[in-house]
């Protein structure tokens, strides 16, 4: 019977494809699929935490309404536009400039490399409270640094109850603790870049800084491209640094996005509100995503 | 000339090397120092990079406060990430064997929707999520915390690229030996990708390591809180006595930065391994 065997044979491996993809396909179902639809349609009811007496009604777009007209959502959002637009930038470029730095042949450069990175691996949380330390005021390392080197002309400053600094000086906080990152990725892509090519431009007579604009900035497209993305959509998450230092504060001044869903949805148990900003923060991921999508695409042809 | 370069290039290197671990200076000098006075009047100088003669009252004082049972935190944040992190492993990689291996029908359809859950966010999802565990009756243990995350798209996806280039030939040879697909599975793929593993291990150990928005809205009480959120409430409180809040970081950090010394190379390896995602 040959012309039968093949038949029973892809029957078996298609259940024991079907058995081996059951676990995972199970737990992607339940707890991110069916989630996200739900997100959906709970953006379009008043449902609560907390079961109540009364049934859950559907409101429409009402959720998206009040949401959208809410000056805490835009100043959320503002704030978490103004984090990723410095963060992204400044990390990268920071980034890249350690990245050149380490990228050579010598003595104890992994050394250099290992402590670079070390940030990166110290959860946000206790990142936060080294950083609430530094930051004391009026007697904390940073004022005391600021008070020495002005000679008592500057400072001391509250950093994170001033309006105008808490935000900054979150940013400051996070790029420390972040920058290793982008550090590791550069230097990956740096290592990809073929050395004759140096070699030949030397020939040449290009001098450093041709070498660096000519050659490693363009021949890192696909590197940029991967930091910008990668970071920019760590950095719109963002949350735990404002919840534990500020809780959002001075006056929502470091209020975010993801911490406004928090809000919504936990502290105020608005299940139907915080699904309606949660959907939004899901198209704004979505469009950075396609974007990267885009760019990468254009790249290929 | 080109040693006065040297020197500067090296001058250079230590300096931003000083500048990513002052911090965590200021934690370890900070947290062996017992007077909270002389915490605060050191905070203000240069003092405070100094830990001078090392007191271990402050690490005394957080091992032994029955209301903040460091161990306990400790022990609750390896259950989970270790749980995860084991279960994870042998979930996402059969799944990403089947995709990379066998032929059935819908293979593409799943492997485009394994892709496109990679861009799905968990902040998006936690508070539909919150509803469900919360009708569930799963609030506050360690299968709220373990469970939803052990499936993971990204994972599944580093491993169907790793068994991708496998050459096939290992399973036909086995094939012919007369091993099914879960042997060859186990007994032929598993054991020639360690390296993914490691990378897989790492990345999704550090993201729920470092998980905190999750373990503050599913955990009530002491019993299943994790180090993050246990650190975080021990911080908020009021007045701040710092050398305590010092020595607990201290130790909240010390089993991450060991593993990260041990294993520096594999941690960069999977840092650059993250970038590929989206």
């Amino acid at each position: 019977m040959p012309s039968q065997q093949p038949a029973s044979l892809r029957n078996i491996e298609s259940r024991a494809a079907w058995g081996m993809l059951a676990p995972a396909m199970t737990l992607l179902i339940i707890f991110i699929v069916v989630p996200f639809f739900l997100a959906f349609l709970l953006s379009l009811t008043n449902e609560r935490l907390i079961p109540r007496p009364i049934p859950t009604k559907w409101t429409g777009i009402r959720n998206y309404i009040r949401v959208l007209t809410d000056p805490d959502f835009w100043q959320a959002l503002r704030n978490t536009f103004w984090f990723t637009f410095f963060i992204v930038p400044v990390q990268s470029s920071i980034g890249l400039g350690l990245a050149l730095l380490i990228n050579r042949q010598f003595k104890g450069n992994h050394i250099f490399r290992g402590i670079y990175f070390l940030p990166t691996v110290v959860p946000m949380v206790m990142v936060a409270i080294i950083w609430a330390g530094l930051l004391q005021a009026p007697e904390g390392v940073i004022n005391g640094i600021l008070r020495q080197i002005s000679f008592d002309q500057i400072g001391p400053y509250d950093w994170l109850h001033h309006e105008w600094l808490a935000m900054p000086t979150i940013m400051l906080m996070s790029t420390w603790q972040g920058v290793g990152f982008q550090m590791i990725i550069y230097l990956a892509g740096l290592q990809n870049i073929p050395k004759e090519l140096y070699e030949a431009a030397r020939i040449d007579g290009a001098n450093l800084w041709q070498l660096f604009w000519f050659i490693t900035l363009p021949l890192l497209r696909n590197t940029h491209i991967v930091v910008l993305i990668t970071t920019t959509i760590l950095a719109f998450k963002l949350f735990t640094q404002v919840e534990v230092l500020t809780q959002g504060g001075p006056l929502g001044a470091t209020n975010s996005l993801v911490r406004y869903i928090y809000v919504a949805g936990f502290q105020y148990q608005k299940v139907g509100l915080a699904a309606a900003a949660s959907v939004i923060f899901f198209l704004i991921v979505l469009a950075i995503a396609l974007c990267q999508h885009h760019l990468i695409q254009t790249d290929k042809d | 000339m080109s040693k006065i370069i040297h020197g500067t290039y090296y001058l250079l290197l230590i300096i931003i090397a000083f500048l990513m671990l002052i911090p965590l200076i200021v934690m370890f000098s900070t947290s062996v120092k017992s007077d909270e006075f002389l915490i605060l009047k050191d905070l203000g100088s240069m003092a405070a990079f100094w830990p001078g003669v090392p007191e271990w009252e402050n690490y005394q004082q957080i091992l032994g406060d029955p209301n903040m049972p460091f161990l306990r935190f400790l022990l609750n944040t390896l259950i989970i990430v270790f749980s995860i992190v084991f279960l994870g492993i042998g979930v996402n990689s059969m799944a990403a064997y089947a995709l990379s291996r066998l032929k059935f029908r819908g293979k593409g359809l799943i492997i485009a929707t394994v892709i496109a859950l990679i861009i799905i966010p968990v902040e998006s999802l936690v508070i539909p999520l919150l509803l469900l565990v919360n009708r569930l009756g799963w609030i506050d243990s360690y299968h709220v915390q373990i469970i939803p995350f052990i499936a993971h798209p990204f994972s599944i996806f580093l491993f169907y690229q790793f068994f991708n280039k496998i050459p096939k030939s290992l399973d036909d040879a086995a094939k012919v030996d007369g091993a099914d697909f879960l042997q060859i599975y186990w007994r032929i793929i598993l054991p020639m990708s360690l390296p993914v593993i490691v990378t897989v291990a790492i990345l999704q150990g550090l993201e729920f390591w470092n998980s905190f928005l999750w373990p503050l809205m599913v955990t009530r009480g002491i019993e299943y809180r994790p180090i993050s959120v246990a650190l975080a409430q021990f911080f908020g409180r009021d007045p701040k006595v710092w050398g305590d809040i010092m020595a607990f970081t201290t130790l909240a950090s010390l089993p991450l930065l060991v593993v990260y010394f041990v294993f520096q190379r594999w941690f960069i390896q999977s840092a650059i391994g993250s970038s590929i995602k989206g």
